[in-house]
């Protein structure tokens, strides 16, 4: 890139800006016919280079004046281990592998029901205005103040209160997190003995593997990684020659409420157990594979140019959709969280990338850079989703209360809303995958398996390997989703056992046994009940677990762009307040709207407590409402829908009481005539010991 | 950017086993040289033990998204 001054260097970018805009128009004002794929990745790889380059540079000179002259934490506190000034494209990559889970391919899979355009849009909106800004700018406070953790910054920017509200706030996420995870992997191997036979097979994979690294040859990450790999293809083969052999298939098969049990029982012992043993090598694995299918997703729609077969826009844009309900505000914003803007960045943005940063200027490439891939890859799993036929796509995602469970029924129904599909069409779907159903196979898991298989198994050598990567992608999914719960059940677990300490000192001690049990089991409890609820419950599942998930996840966002926005204040820098400001107001809005919808709304498909009253007085009444078949599961219903609305109602307390400190912090700063932000002094590079 | 290939693989092989926490050892070693030659120094086995448990074991382990 030349570094001349002269107007004519914007020129390349005006070009690529305009590519971008008309890559657009064609994804957005073509009506009637198939939009090819590519547009879409056009439109948004260019309108991503152009927000890099001149509204990520804007932040970085003007807004947080980034100075390449000052030593960051790494180079200060420079110890080999946690602190490493680490060469920038590595550091890159350590933290995209952070950011990059789950999240950002649920979730456009779920929005696509209400067409392509509007989640892609909201992807590319989102990520250039507040997703990556946030993380930037988290990573920026975070680097300026010794790599501090986000409820640290907050508690010292606004106060005690304040930070220990964010911190039960984190709390609440992780737990709703681990059971919408869990639930995404109970809806992909319920009655799937190919599924659970190749998940299954990780643990003892993952236990020769810790083995190896920790025995046999210490410390050897990449051959053993490499063993792994080869030994999880092979049993995803294996799985099929399982899945087709009666006696074996049926001792593979099992319900959604029995993995359930399997899940609870394995985040318990596997919380308990060394972390050399499974979760570390099954991190390793699962990160090396996320990080390949990833490209190989992308080279699959460049070489394939996949049509999409999804409408740019549904009727269900209106909130009557099947696979969750709600009108395109705020709903749109919450379901798709991670790839436009996620909470749970700035926990990582505040976590080990900032003790790895070598000089500060490169916190724009890894910040806003390393969300814009993340946001791409959503668009990628947009794309998955998008290419599968619609009929198809509803008749996984539907719930059977709304389509029924009957393939005849099921097809009639998705049929009837547009989206023609035929039974025969349906079950031949299902034999490509080597599954006999694939019906009610919501959250978004096998919807996108079956669309990165579709898209894989034209470019990769082989015949009828549709079935293989379908499993693949059921495994890689379930691979980090298992990783995120054990380790996520073991952070929950300390944040317990801190929590709990306040009050019996004795529970805070990390190393006593019956501490640690009781922990983990709290933890464990808690997420397992709203897993087991979202299983059981004729109406829960992903349909509310998710809503609650993207609520939480877009408020923690909200709490970091305000933190954001009260230390820009703070650093008398309030003429640019509004790029924090704006994403911030936007998030609470959507946040505030979805909460208090999802509370209050009078149509029991949507507001929790409308729901209660109706089971309510039909149970007072002695009556049965489908699909609740029992009184008692009149009563689970009621008691989750209570459930539901005092998770959403401490989201909203969560939410208000941090704007309140804001708000309070913010107006007091602007009172004063000097910066008043705990940065840590200004050090220069090169000056250190 | 590169010079070589053989300096990209290496680059490439820091790159993944960043990606899962494990800084580079041989950077750790001569940061402990250089600054505190007075210091025992890990050997590769103790460096990774060591590493896998601050990432996994602690209870401030950075938590991974979604």
């Amino acid at each position: 890139m030349n570094n001349t001054t002269s107007p004519a260097r914007h020129l390349p970018w005006l070009a690529l800006a305009a590519i971008g805009a008309c890559a657009l128009g064609v994804v957005a004002l073509r009506r009637g016919e198939t939009v090819n794929a590519l547009w879409i990745v056009v439109a948004s790889v260019a309108l991503y280079l152009v927000a890099y380059r001149y509204y990520s540079l804007f932040i970085a000179n003007k807004v947080m004046q980034l100075d390449p002259h000052r030593a960051t934490p790494a180079v200060i506190n420079n110890d080999g281990l946690d602190y490493v000034p680490t060469n920038k494209h590595i550091l890159f990559g350590h933290h995209f592998a952070a950011i990059a889970g789950a999240g950002p391919l649920v979730g456009p899979v779920l929005a696509a029901q209400m067409g392509y355009l509007p989640g892609t849009l909201w992807l590319i909106a989102g990520v250039v205005f507040a997703g990556a800004v946030q993380d930037f700018v988290v990573l920026f406070l975070s680097t300026r103040r010794n790599g501090r953790s986000l409820g640290d910054m907050v508690r010292e920017e606004m106060g005690q209160v304040a930070g220990t509200i964010a911190l039960f706030g984190c709390f609440l996420i992780m737990i709703i997190i681990l059971a919408v995870l869990a639930l995404i992997v109970v809806k992909a191997l319920a009655e799937s003995p190919w599924g659970v036979f190749t998940v299954m097979a990780t643990i003892p994979i993952a236990m020769l593997m810790g083995v190896y690294m920790r025995y046999i040859r210490p410390g050897r990450i990449g051959e053993i990684s490499l063993v792994g790999v080869v030994l999880l293809l092979a049993s995803i083969y294996l799985g099929g020659q399982v899945a087709a052999d009666p006696v074996w298939a049926k001792a593979f098969t099992f319900t959604g409420v029995q993995i359930t049990w399997m899940l609870i029982g394995y985040g318990f012992v596997a919380a308990v157990l060394p972390v050399w043993l499974v979760l570390a090598p099954r991190d390793y694995l699962s990160t090396f594979l996320k990080i390949g299918t990833i490209i190989a997703l992308a080279i699959g729609i460049l070489v394939t140019m996949p049509e999409l077969k999804m409408p740019a826009l549904t009727q269900f844009a209106d909130g009557t959709g099947p696979v969750w309900k709600g009108t395109l505000f705020p709903f749109l914003f919450i379901t798709i969280a991670c790839g436009a803007v996620s909470g749970f960045h700035a926990l990582i943005a505040s976590g080990t990338t900032p003790k790895l940063l070598d000089n500060e200027v490169n916190a724009r490439y890894i910040g806003y850079g390393g969300m814009l891939v993340e946001s791409f890859v959503a668009v990628m799993a947009m794309v998955a989703a998008s290419v599968i036929e619609p009929g198809v796509y509803f008749a996984m995602n539907s719930p059977a209360a709304v389509v029924g469970s009957d393939i005849n029924a099921v097809a009639a129904a998705v049929s009837s809303w547009g989206f023609m599909i035929t039974p025969d069409a349906l079950q031949a779907v299902a034999n490509d995958i080597g599954e006999h159903t694939i019906l009610a196979r919501a959250g978004g898991a096998p919807t996108l398996a079956v669309g990165i298989a579709q898209i894989l198994h034209h470019v990769l050598p082989g015949k009828n390997t549709m079935a293989f990567w379908y499993h693949f992608a059921i495994l890689f999914e379930a691979l980090f989703i298992l990783t995120a719960v054990d380790a996520g059940t073991r952070a929950g677990r300390f944040m317990l056992q801190d929590l709990l300490g306040a009050f019996v000192p004795a529970l805070r001690s990390t190393e006593s046994w019956g501490a640690n049990l009781l922990g983990t089991a709290g933890c464990v409890a808690l997420w397992g009940y709203l897993l087991y609820q979202g299983v059981v419950d004729p109406l829960g599942g992903i349909n509310t677990l998710w809503p609650l998930f993207g609520i939480s996840n877009q408020m923690l966002a909200g709490i970091a762009l305000m933190l954001g926005t009260v230390v820009l204040i703070k650093m008398k820098r309030e003429r640019y307040l509004w790029v924090t400001l704006l994403p911030a107001l936007w998030l609470l809005v959507c946040t505030t709207a979805a909460g208090l919808i999802k509370l209050l709304d009078p149509s029991p498909a949507v507001g929790f407590l409308a729901l209660a009253k109706k089971y309510n007085e039909a149970l007072a009444a002695g009556q049965l409402l489908a699909p609740a078949k029992s009184v008692e599961q009149m009563q689970q219903v009621v008691f989750n829908a209570y459930t539901n609305a005092t998770l959403t109602v401490l989201f909203l307390l969560v939410v208000f009481s941090v704007l309140y400190f804001a708000i309070r912090t913010g107006i007091a700063a602007l009172g004063r005539k000097e910066r008043t932000d705990k940065e840590t002094p200004f050090q220069a590079l090169g000056g250190q010991q | 950017m590169f010079n070589d290939l053989g300096k990209l693989g290496k680059y490439l092989g820091q790159a993944a086993r960043l990606m899962v926490g494990m800084p580079d050892y041989d950077n750790y070693v001569e940061h402990m040289r250089n600054t505190h030659p007075e210091q025992p120094v890990m050997s590769y086995e103790a460096f990774f033990r060591e590493r896998q448990e601050a990432r996994y074991g602690g209870g401030k382990g950075s938590p991974r998204c979604c």
